[in-house]
């Protein structure tokens, strides 16, 4: 007892480093989707480990056909700063994606398809999730090559053992 | 300010250790900073990136985070990895002498 105190106070001033992430992505809007990329990216040039794990709308980051459409929500997304009805407007949605795909460029942050091929190349790991698949009734032929496997709620856990989980 | 010895020469860095004076920093030393990080010998690609690395932080006052190192270093960001499994730009930058890189990308 009395070393395990001395332990703790001889650490106290210095916290463990995190040494392993898993990363849920559960959105399919490009807000919905960039933090979750860049936590998971900024992991790896940490040296973490780090897992992604897509969920839900999520699918359509490693879907083939859909991650390079991903958009942003201009309907009843309050950060936009924009009234519901212009939001609503027809091809709204795309002229803000595109602004925001250009202001995303000039900062020399990658695109979708480009920051997950990248993202995967440091070593992540790339996990579709079983229901999701099941819903949406995709394959895994429908996801890029990147996805190691498409799992279930029990092996991401598995997986995601011994680290910490961030839900996006 | 905290200081250590490497290759027998001291010099400065921060509380991470990073140097705060690059121009303190001598290829000899490369070596014994890398093995510091578990890389037991310098290949000719390490070098590669640690020279990308001392030119952008001359040029630019800092140096390239993995993105920039991937895009114009001419080593992919796989093989960047493969070379500091420990996280590219960070223990590049240790390895090279210049202070850490600061980007989220």
């Amino acid at each position: 007892m009395n070393s395990q105190i001395g332990e703790q106070a001889a650490t106290a001033g210095q916290p463990d480093p995190i040494e392993k992430v898993s990363v849920i992505i559960s959105q399919g809007s490009l807000e919905g989707v960039y933090p979750g990329l860049i936590m998971a990216n900024g992991a790896r040039a940490e040296g973490i480990e780090a897992n992604l794990f897509f969920t839900f709308f999520g699918l359509d980051v490693i879907h083939a056909k859909r991650h390079e459409h991903i958009k942003v929500a201009s309907v009843g997304n309050p950060g936009m700063h924009m009234a519901t009805w212009l939001g609503g407007v027809p091809g709204m949605s795309s002229v803000m994606t595109h602004m925001m795909q250009k202001q995303i460029a000039e900062l020399d942050i990658p695109s979708i398809p480009e920051f997950v091929e990248m993202i995967s190349d440091t070593g992540a790991g790339m996990y579709a999730c079983k229901a999701s698949v099941d819903l949406f009734k995709m394959e895994k032929s429908d996801l890029i090559d990147q996805v190691q496997d498409i799992i279930t709620v029990g092996e991401f856990y598995d997986i995601a053992a011994g680290g910490h989980i961030i839900f996006t | 300010m905290p200081t250590k010895t490497v290759a027998g020469v001291t010099v400065d860095v921060n509380d991470e250790g990073f140097f705060t004076d690059p121009s303190q920093w001598t290829e000899e030393m490369a070596p014994e900073l890398a093995r510091e990080e578990g890389i037991d010998s310098l290949t000719d690609p390490h070098w590669t990136v640690i020279r990308f690395m001392r030119k952008e932080q001359a040029e630019k006052g800092t140096g390239p985070t993995v993105r920039g190192l991937g895009k114009t270093s001419g080593v992919t960001v796989k093989e960047l990895y493969q070379l500091f499994p420990k996280g590219p730009a960070k223990i590049a930058a240790r390895v090279s002498g210049i202070p850490k890189p600061r980007g989220c990308i």
